[in-house]
């Protein structure tokens, strides 16, 4: 056996220590339970956005302005833009955890939650736009 | 990030081949991983040819007959050769199971023989268990109780509280589910893994037990517990039958329902 296959020890912190490592972090338990109600209530609020897709395609503009402008439609669709990007935000940061490890993660974690509100503040002020937007319709 | 190719020195090459006997009749090829820490070299695979008319039915007999026999240097864990010591899990067929559990005839073609994945390798089909070792011990698997035992007896326990412990007090530690598990292939060095995970639920649902609290305490952790993304690999691989995925689910839902 040449030197360059030496092995060196560079950990000599006992396996216990290790295994205990810094402790519990006392949480993990939200995260889990909210991943899975808002994939819940995900599925009814998927169902309904299309239906009522399928339902406005082909409308006019004017149509789906005034779908819009119902407070049950903006609600629901504001419920959905909420809830959809919220567990993506849940769930790929359970895909950071598992792969991606040491100095990478914490900035991969910031960039996800970042992105994920950017993109859901943008699809909440879409909806709140065509919601509040002054109705086509004459004489409304 | 995770690495998803082996690194340079665990690629593994080409072994030896050790030829069954002239006129055996029954010949079944086992490959076997070979990796010996003295000579410097990569792992290979050995390919041994035996005579299964000559051995017994188990994988355990071929690695046995193989050490008595072909190749004195294979290097195994072994002692029961019966299931209840947990000493020859390893990999065989691609699956995590226990040599003296596995019958040869299970395996159609070649028997190919694996160390435990993702473990530091010792020698051959012996993997490192101690940081595993560890973690179990880092949960304190034993009675935690405040309250004296009773001066002339022992603690006592319902039936049905003594039921609650089925499925869990039968694990040997092989460590074949925590072995199985990618998250444990991942995060192994904080996710505790399934076969500790259920060593931790079956003090939790413990009726003598006075420390629950403190053992959920413990486990309520982004990876340490909630790292489980109920792949099952762990359950399904279980040479015991038993339902570490199950044992974990438990726990999650304990730290739930003393939130609410």
């Amino acid at each position: 056996m040449n030197a360059s296959h030496t092995p060196r020890i560079d950990v000599m912190r006992s396996q216990l220590g290790r295994a205990r490592g810094l402790g519990s972090a006392k949480t993990g338990v939200d995260h889990w339970w909210l991943e899975r109600m808002s994939a819940v209530a995900l599925v009814p609020l998927s169902g309904w956005f299309v239906i009522q897709v399928l339902r406005l395609a082909g409308a006019e503009q004017q149509d789906v302005v005034e779908w819009g402008g119902k407070p049950v439609n903006a609600s629901m669709l504001l419920a959905l833009m909420v809830l959809t990007f919220y567990h993506m935000q849940l769930g790929l940061q359970v895909i950071i955890d598992d792969y991606v490890h040491g100095k990478a993660h914490l900035p991969a974690s910031l960039l996800l939650k970042g992105a994920a509100l950017l993109i859901g503040l943008f699809a909440v002020i879409a909806v709140l736009k065509l919601a509040l937007a002054p109705s086509t319709k004459a004489g409304a | 990030m995770v690495e998803f190719s082996l690194p340079k020195n665990s690629t593994i090459g080409k072994g030896r081949i050790f030829p069954a006997a002239p006129g055996a009749k029954n010949v079944k090829p086992f490959r076997i991983y070979r990796w010996n820490p003295d000579d410097g070299a990569n792992p290979v695979v050995d390919t041994y040819e035996l005579d299964l008319d000559k051995i017994g039915p188990m994988v355990l007999d071929a690695l046995i007959h193989i050490k008595n026999n072909v190749d004195t240097t294979l290097t195994f864990r072994r002692s029961c050769r019966e299931g209840i010591c947990g000493s020859c899990a390893m990999n065989i067929d691609g699956e995590n199971t226990l040599a003296c559990l596995k019958p040869i005839k299970d395996v159609k073609d070649a028997v190919s023989i694996y160390p435990l994945p993702h473990m530091p390798v010792v020698k051959d089909l012996v993997p490192d268990l101690n940081g595993a070792y560890a973690q179990l011990r880092s949960i304190e698997p034993w009675l935690k109780s405040d309250t004296a035992p009773p001066p002339d007896s022992e603690r006592r326990q319902s039936i049905e509280e003594r039921e609650k412990l089925d499925g869990m007090w039968e694990c040997i530690l092989c460590f074949c589910c925590s072995t199985s598990c990618p998250s444990y292939w991942w995060n192994g060095d904080r996710y505790l893994g399934p076969a500790t995970l259920l060593a931790a639920y079956r003090w939790i649902a413990d009726s003598r037990d006075e420390h629950t609290g403190d053992r959920l305490d413990a486990l309520e952790d982004p990876l340490k517990l909630y790292a489980c993304r109920t792949i099952m690999n762990c359950t399904q691989t279980c040479p015991k039958g038993l339902n570490p995925a199950k044992a974990i689910a438990r726990i999650k839902e304990l730290q739930l329902e003393r939130k609410v």
